[in-house]
């Protein structure tokens, strides 16, 4: 059985319909709430993988089934599904790891009173990034992509009643709105020049030949291809939804969310979402690469960026206390790498890279969310230690995602993943520099992997937490126990011997190359493996820390420089005093400009009216009025002179009477008025 | 159903309430308010029903009536209605009775509160119907009445000051409009919007003025245009908007942003424009630059209050000039791209509807604050405000996410279109917009952190209740509509898409 393409809008749609549930379960309704979720998400899990076997029937094929949204001017506005082997795999990995999680989450979440709230918001992260993943329109996944925003803002806030929780989310938020609008310039220049944000529609779509011909001919006046330009600012996007620095400052804070959320954030969706975007628009980003006569390729900047995110993650994470701040540098690390395979040209690696990470990196945080559960809510490396022996299940599985992440060779899958992006780094024509910082992260990679798990898992408990702290229950390990198989497994489907994943990517075989091609590489990267462990195990698992005060021992020999790292270079201080800075200055200036200018100009007209009105009525009293007043003034002194004959006294008024009666006779008859 | 006066009904059904009001002096409150809410209803009643009358595929004034009211003056009683009135008919449908609602339980002077509003209701319509300046100016100034006493005696402390501010400045404006219009009288010998709009189309409006001295077509274009500019208003003209919102009493900030804010770009879109599409375009960059300016100081002005009412207004300003800015881009670009052009017009379309809805949801939403404050609305004043009352929290973050433009809620798609038009005819202008979209998520967020997230404090500290079955009759249904045009915004953009098309193929200069 296949899924047609026409019916791949139920993978998202099954988990937003779970979040509506959610989101109208009163809190009594747990059951509900949860076992929608998880059920809405194991049912687009089997939709994914229908859909997957459906995209492998021809890989090289883009499967579409466009629609009109709503009318605009003279044509349409259309969206649309898309089903490639890219996104199906993606699908596929969102679902399963997502209800690993779920599941998980029915443990760890169990004494929270939002309970339903939670299930509701995990659906909806869900259901938005696998929108993103089967959009067909750069809108469509432009408006999914908001909405893992949305989520992540509201998981990474649950505990909004914490201050930092809040804070941290609204910090998540703005961050990622900055790349943001850098993808919606991106989006709506790409929208101007070739009139649909469709990627694939029969050949009229922005990322097939005819669009990208047009837009990589066309440059700037700084020579800069157009199509350069777009796929920059599509990358602003990515920069700030896959924690790239410089607006990975966001990361680390989301840890203030419960950790079933930083797994998920961390690990199946919203981080991966930046990579999966450039992936999705890789022919836009690298339409301007057979171009010669250009200043600069869309891919460099992508592989720049990368391979800075990916050296400095691991130096961060080298002196980060916190299990999840560690864990959480590891992610903007290992983002690096993916964004570094990117730019070298190899979207395949950082495809490959992306899905393996999921799993080992779902893993530790799950794994993370299990000690801190068994530590009650001790999250300090300094104060667990000797958590091996008590949380057994725990301990062995977080130890393979350790040692994925840290690369060991041959069993692990991030070995081979990352095999794949040094090989491509290796390849590439421009630089080695990205190759160097990538070896250089290989490491301190597997350097800050042991110390963290020496520091949590070995020598004694430094506290009351890590002392009497139980193994959790099995709806906690189960998960955590596939994910651990599946970190291993998942590295074989790319193998350079047998490089399955790849020539089903691509849709193009792929030559298994031998174990000899590339085998100094490997063996060079094996060692820096080796070394980083070695280092890490001679430092803190040789003598394990006594105390929880006791220094780092890095601390004691660099006390500036580990302070430094461990307060993150001091970037969020940094983008306090600038950005921050500029933001409120421009607020102020606004406010200000709105109180004293525009409003003292329309008071100061306001008073100029008041002073006419002065004038005019001052003109009145004394022009205008003035002559009535005299006149009044007059007429009120005769009244007076008048006044004094009337004196009450009938007599008088009488002979007043007669005289005037006899004044009257005389003037008749006297023919005056005849 | 051509033979029933149907616009005239939308017109005058809120004004015979209100003359309802006036005859009983002896109604009691809750009679008072009850006959005000249903005759309130009665335009989202007609305005539906008008609705299903009209033919969509069509860009011309439908439901016309016309009738010879000044002889003398060649004045007709012309209404007629295109998608764009549709549009604001429906949404002053729903805003007016949220409005009231939203004041519902205010026990100062009911009937006459019911009563002014109404009065202001019908006068709001009757702009947006009107096709002959003289009633449509009727309309106009008369609108300012009750609005100023809706200001002044339901007001906040400073409502006498504002409520002043806000009708001596208005009428500033309208007075220079109206001369524009003696002297286009004098040129043309008529007043009708249609009749105008041809001539203008012609050539011969601005001939005609010129015959009269040569400075009177800029003359009248800069009067009507300030007319209008102080009513959306149009950044510098916007002093007396925040106080008067803030002052004003719930029910009638609602109104002034949901419904009055549109009177202006409506004027802006029904007159200016049509009539002086030249001197528009010849205007147009120095207006890019005032939109631009409310874009972004109204955005960053929102930043520093700490009264949220004020937020709240200047956010109205933010949003308005998006609307604006849209329109100036088409006027400035003077070039045949029609499908940028086409997408800024529906987008500002949208905008005015969108806007209304969320920003009216947001004053509701304050007001609901105030109301269980007793009377505090500072940013600072609450917190932990959704631990309390998650409910309520919940549906002002529908308000608050359709307001900053969230994919998924009505907001987005009119700035998107907005956007995509202004990128396409003036792209500058799109990405110096850009900051305002990010100012509007950073206050946005910052007012939500503050009153909702955090612990318990301030007027949240005591007894804090969830959301009334009063707020919920009014929230849950705004939220809905949100959720439903931000999915489906075919349902708003068929009714004016064709007008939409005509004006980005006819009306460029």
């Amino acid at each position: 059985m296949n899924l047609p393409v026409q019916l791949l809008w139920l993978i998202p749609a099954l988990p937003l319909v779970a979040a509506g549930i959610g989101a109208l379960t009163p809190r009594g309704g747990r059951p509900i709430a949860a076992g929608a979720a998880i059920a809405a998400l194991i049912g687009s899990f089997i939709l994914s993988c229908l859909a997957l076997k459906t995209a492998l029937v021809d890989p090289a094929a883009h499967l579409t089934a466009n629609f009109s949204w709503f009318d605009l001017g003279t044509g349409t506005f259309r969206l649309g599904w898309l089903l490639d082997p890219l996104n199906a795999f993606m699908c596929v990995m969102v679902t399963f790891v997502g209800t690993l999680i779920f599941i998980f989450s029915l443990g760890y979440m169990k004494e929270d009173a939002n309970f339903t709230r939670f299930f509701c918001f995990l659906s909806l992260f869900a259901a938005a990034m696998l929108g993103i993943v089967v959009a067909n329109s750069l809108l469509l996944l432009f408006v999914s992509w908001e909405l893992v925003g949305l989520a992540s803002y509201l998981l990474i806030g649950f505990w909004f009643h914490k201050p930092e929780a809040a804070a941290a989310a609204k910090k998540a938020f703005i961050t990622t709105r900055i790349g943001d609008l850098g993808l919606l310039l991106g989006m709506l220049w790409l929208y101007d020049r070739t009139g649909t944000l469709l990627f694939f529609d029969n050949g009229a779509g922005c990322l097939e030949a005819g669009a990208l011909a047009g837009l990589s001919s066309a440059t700037l006046c700084s020579g800069l291809a157009v199509s350069t330009a777009i796929g920059l600012l599509i990358f602003c996007g990515a920069v700030g939804k896959s924690g790239q620095f410089p607006l990975h400052v966001w990361l680390p804070d989301a840890m203030e969310g419960p950790t079933p959320v930083s797994a998920l954030i961390h690990a199946a969706t919203m981080v991966a979402a930046g990579v999966f975007l450039v992936a999705r628009v890789y022919p836009l980003m690298s339409a301007d690469q057979a171009l010669t006569n250009v200043p600069l390729h869309a891919l460099t900047v992508v592989a720049a960026i990368g391979a800075i995110t990916a050296l400095m993650g691991a130096v961060i994470a080298v002196a980060q206390n916190d299990i999840k701040r560690v864990l959480a540098f590891s992610t903007v690390s290992q983002l690096g790498y993916m964004m570094l395979a990117l730019g070298v040209g190899s979207w395949v690696a950082a495809i490959f890279h992306l899905l393996t990470h999921a799993f080992f990196k779902a893993l530790l945080f799950l794994g993370a969310g299990s000690v801190i559960h068994a530590a009650h809510h001790e999250q300090d490396i300094r104060q667990l230690g000797g958590l091996g022996p008590k949380l057994k299940v725990t301990f062995a599985t977080f130890a393979v995602g350790m040692l994925a992440l840290a690369g060991f060779p041959f069993l692990f899958s991030g070995f081979w993943s990352k095999e794949a992006i040094l090989h491509a780094a290796e390849g590439w024509e421009v630089s080695h520099l990205p190759l160097i910082a990538g070896l250089i992260a290989v490491v301190l990679t597997a350097f800050y992997m042991t110390r963290l798990v020496s520091e949590t898992f070995f020598g004694h408990g430094r506290s009351h937490a890590s002392e009497h702290a139980h193994e959790s229950p099995a709806v906690m390990t189960v998960p955590l126990a596939i994910l651990a198989a599946c970190s291993v497994l998942i590295g074989f489907v790319g193998t350079p011997a047998w490089p399955w994943l790849q020539s089903q990517l691509t849709g193009e075989p792929v030559h298994p190359h031998g174990w000899f091609e590339g085998a100094g590489l490997m063996m060079l990267s094996i060692l820096l493996v080796a070394f980083g462990i070695g280092a890490g195990l001679a430092i803190y698992a040789r003598r394990t820390r006594v105390t929880a005060s006791q220094r780092d021992p890095i601390e004691a020999k660099a006390p500036s420089l580990f302070a430094f790292l461990g307060a993150r270079m001091k970037l969020d201080e940094l983008y306090a005093a600038t950005v921050g800075k500029v933001n409120s200055a421009l607020a102020v200036v606004s406010d200000g400009l709105d109180r004293y200018v525009w409003a003292g100009i329309v008071n100061f007209l306001g008073r100029l009216g008041e002073f006419a009105g002065v004038v005019y009525r001052e003109a009145d009293e004394e022009g205008l009025n003035g002559g009535f007043d005299t006149g009044s003034e007059t007429l009120r002194e005769a009244g007076k002179v008048y006044s004094r004959s009337q004196t009450g006294d009938a007599h008088a008024y009488l002979r007043a009477l007669a005289v005037g009666f006899v004044v009257l006779v005389l003037v008749i008859t006297l023919g005056g008025l005849r | 159903m051509n033979a029933f006066p149907w616009l005239s009904a939308i017109v005058f059904t809120p004004w015979i309430g209100a003359l309802i009001l006036a005859l009983l002096p002896k109604l009691s409150p809750a009679a008072s308010r009850g006959l005000a809410l249903l005759f309130s209803f009665s335009t989202l009643a007609f305005g539906l029903l008008a609705a299903s009358g009209f033919n969509a595929s069509q860009a011309g004034y439908q439901l016309v009536e016309q009738h010879r009211w000044i002889s003398s003056l060649n004045v007709d009683y012309h209404l007629g209605l295109d998608g764009m009135s549709l549009l604001l008919v429906l949404l002053t449908g729903i805003v007016s009775p949220a409005g009231l609602l939203a004041s519902w339980r205010d026990e100062r002077d009911t009937r006459l509160f019911g009563l002014f509003f109404l009065l202001l209701q019908g006068a709001a319509l009757g702009v947006f119907l009107a096709l002959d300046f003289f009633p449509w100016f009727l309309f106009w100034e008369l609108s300012l009445v009750p609005a100023f006493f809706l200001i002044k005696l339901w007001g906040g402390p400073g409502a006498t000051r504002a409520a002043y501010q806000f009708v001596v400045y208005t009428i500033g404006g309208s007075a220079f409009m109206l001369m524009g219009f003696a002297a286009i009288y004098a040129a043309t010998g008529t007043l009708s919007f249609v009749q105008l709009g041809q001539l203008a189309a012609q050539g011969q409006l601005v001939a005609k003025l010129s015959s009269l001295s040569g400075f009177w077509p800029t003359a009248v274009f800069l009067g009507v245009f300030l007319g209008l500019a102080v009513k959306v208003p149009l950044f510098p003209f916007h002093s007396w908007l925040p106080p008067a919102y803030a002052e004003a009493p719930t029910g009638g900030s609602m109104f002034l942003t949901g419904v009055m804010s549109k009177m202006g770009v409506y004027g802006f879109l029904r007159i200016l424009w049509p009539l002086f599409p030249t001197q528009l375009h010849a205007a147009a960059q120095p207006l890019l630059w005032l939109a631009l300016g409310g874009v972004v100081f109204g955005a960053f002005a929102a930043m520093r209050q700490t009264d949220l009412k004020r937020m709240v207004a200047y956010s109205s300003i933010n949003h308005l000039s998006y609307c604006l800015l849209a329109l100036f881009a088409v006027a400035a670009a003077g070039t045949t791209n029609t499908a940028a052009t086409s997408s800024a017009l529906s987008g500002a379309l949208l905008q005015m509807f969108n806007h209304g809805l969320s920003a009216s949801a947001l004053f509701f939403c304050v007001g609901a604050l105030e109301a269980r404050s007793g009377g505090l609305r500072g940013l600072n004043d609450f917190g932990g405000a959704r631990t309390a009352a998650p409910v309520f929290a919940g549906l002002c973050g529908f308000a608050m996410f359709s307001s900053l433009g969230l994919p998924g809620l009505n907001g987005f798609i009119g700035e998107f279109l907005i956007f995509r038009g202004v990128w396409g005819l003036t792209p500058w202008a799109a990405a110096v917009g850009c900051l305002g979209l990010f100012a509007t998520a950073l206050f946005l967020l910052t007012f939500w952190q503050r009153v909702f997230h955090g612990p318990r404090k301030g007027a949240v500290a005591g007894e804090f209740a969830d959301a009334s079955k009063l707020e919920l009759t009014v929230l849950v249904p705004l939220a809905a509509l949100m959720l439903l045009f931000g999915l489906l915004p075919q349902l708003l953009v068929g009714l004016f898409n064709p007008l939409v098309a005509t004006w980005a193929s006819h009306l460029l200069p």
